[in-house]
């Protein structure tokens, strides 16, 4: 039964300080091939210090990290060969065309100029910037930005791929689209390290997620974990006939063994749930008991709420 | 060998960033131009009488003054370009690929070279309106410019060195600045060294200027290559020996 999961990124011991304040505290991560890894906390939390540890452009005072094998203090240029970042802040020249950009860092990645010119047209169709290919950056949306500054990391075709708040100070709309174009990486089987600030784009868009608050991991587990971490998934009930409310209430009751509360109004029992399993003994059991069911939906607690439980906010 | 291969064409690479970023905005041109043509006219016209009796005689010696200081001006900028553009996201990008470390800095430096062409063909051009006539040709003032562009572009290792050093861009400035106008004034450049007091003298001996500008001024009096030429390429080569690694260093720290 047990999958044994090719490791991508191991985080061991983690640690860096700037100036007396603690950045990123002892962090321990393990990160699996082909998964969409979210490390979700507010501003100021060690996230982007995290990721450029990860991706080489920083150097940690303590612990190693390892990318599919290869350290990055000691084999930096090989872990370069296996990464694409794609930061906070568009990293692409502002100067430039959207043309420029790619075909300059296509020719730094090692690829002949024959090559260059057909990954820039490539990359220009797939993220519909072929029309924009020849407008200076300055004058693109800041959707564009980000599409093309993807569109960069993936030159080399990495392995693994960071993306840095890669929606944040965007619209709605072109955060939309940008969760398309995250998704469709992911169907092609990249391994994404995402961080952001943002619940829903994480429980959107991670397999699993790590809660970090002033440099510390607090929470980790996929969505659903998390969501369970804090316990009060509601079952909530809601019958045909008002008459039968109080049965209801008694069988559900002697089933999941805790306190219901019932809601007359909309003749709703709600009851706290661990199992689902129990969800089908409470099914059957009113069904035997011939009591008529309108309506059974099953309550998580966002993941809002899970955030501020674990950061104590 | 494949290394150096990547190497230089990573280099090449990162100048022609900054090559198209000056296509894209021409008017950072301007200084290059106005820069000879100000000097040029000013030192002729208001010091040429009092230091060499007419404007005419001077011309032969303020010229290769004003090459090296209109170059050396341009070069003394590279630390604050550096130094700004190390600010943008880009290098962050530059840094996580796989590519020569030493390229973001000496491709911005080799981009230089053309701005430093240009800014000596309008010193020279600014001259030969105002009547110079070099008597060893243009020939030799096509190679007397080359040799300064290389100087020029050695030197250029020491303001990279001081912009990744210096954290402000505005302290840089200054920094650059100071040392560009130590290295011009007490030199050769603009008066003969003869005038001077004695510790200004034994300065500008020592002062690499000095001797670019005295074998460039010996190449267009008389088309010969002599010993301030050797000394000043040797210096040159040294500069870059020395200067690049050291600011390799600091752009590895940086991270």
């Amino acid at each position: 039964m047990t999958e044994v999961r090719e490791v991508a990124i191991e985080v061991k011991g983690l640690l860096k300080t700037f100036k007396n304040q603690v950045a990123v505290n002892d962090l321990d991560l393990t990160i699996y091939k082909g998964e969409v890894f979210g490390i979700l906390g507010p501003n100021g939390a060690g996230k982007t210090t995290m990721v450029r540890m990860m991706a080489t452009l920083l150097k940690q005072d303590a612990g190693t990290i390892r990318i599919l094998g290869q350290d990055t203090l000691k084999d930096a240029d090989e872990v370069r060969k296996l990464i694409g970042l794609t930061g906070q802040y568009a990293s692409v020249d502002e100067d430039l065309t959207a043309h420029e950009n790619l075909m300059m860092f296509c020719r730094l990645n090692g690829l002949s100029k024959k090559d260059a010119k057909a990954r820039t047209t490539d990359l220009l169709e797939e993220f519909s910037l072929t029309d924009a290919a020849h407008k200076k950056m300055k004058n693109f949306s800041g959707g564009m930005r980000r599409r093309l500054d993807l569109a960069v990391s993936l030159i080399a075709r990495p392995d693994i791929i960071f993306l840095d708040e890669p929606t944040t100070g965007l619209d709605p709309r072109t955060r939309g689209q940008m969760w398309e174009t995250i998704r469709k990486l992911v169907e092609a089987g990249s391994t994404i390290l995402l961080t952001t600030q943002y619940l829903d784009e994480a429980d959107q868009l991670a397999d699993r997620i790590a809660v970090i608050d002033r440099g510390s991991l607090v929470a980790l587990g996929t969505p659903d974990e998390l969501k369970n971490l804090i316990g009060n998934t509601e079952l909530h009930i809601k019958i045909v006939n008002r008459r039968f409310l109080e049965d209801a209430r008694i069988h559900i009751s002697a089933i999941l063994n805790v306190g219901t509360t019932v809601d007359d109004l909309n003749n709703t029992i709600k009851a706290p749930i661990t199992e689902t399993k129990f969800l089908t003994q409470v099914l059957n059991r009113l069904e035997e008991a011939k009591i008529k069911i309108d309506e059974v939906s099953i309550k998580k607690p966002s993941l809002d709420e899970v955030f501020l439980e674990v950061t104590g906010n | 060998m494949n290394n150096l291969k990547k190497t230089i064409s990573d280099i090449l690479t990162i100048a022609r960033r900054s090559l198209l970023k000056l296509k894209h905005n021409p008017e950072q041109f301007a200084d290059v131009i106005i820069m000879p043509v100000f000097f040029m006219l000013v030192f002729a016209f208001l010091f040429g009488g009092a230091i060499a009796g007419d404007t005419k005689a001077y011309l032969p010696i303020l010229i290769p003054g004003i090459l090296a200081q209109t170059l050396l001006g341009i070069s003394s900028a590279t630390g604050t370009a550096i130094n700004t553009d190390m600010e943008k996201g880009i290098f962050d990008r530059f840094k996580s690929l796989p590519m020569a470390r030493i390229a973001p800095l000496a491709g911005s430096l080799v981009a230089d070279i053309p701005r430093y062409a240009i800014s000596a063909a309008f010193a020279i051009l600014t001259g030969y309106l105002i009547g110079w006539r070099p008597e060893a040709g243009f020939g030799a003032v096509l190679v007397g410019t080359l040799f300064m562009i290389f100087v020029t572009f050695s030197i250029s290792w020491i303001f990279a060195t001081i912009g990744l050093l210096v954290n402000k861009a505005a302290t840089i400035q200054v920094f650059s600045q100071m040392i560009m106008m130590i290295l011009t004034f007490m030199s050769n450049a603009f008066v003969p060294t003869e005038t001077l007091p004695k510790v200004l003298q034994t300065f500008t001996r020592f002062n690499p200027v000095t001797h670019m500008i005295a074998a460039l001024r010996e190449i267009f009096a008389t088309g010969a290559i002599g010993f301030d030429f050797w000394l000043s390429l040797g210096m040159g080569v040294a500069m870059i020996l020395i200067f690049a690694p050291i600011t390799l260093r600091i752009y590895n720290k940086k991270i």
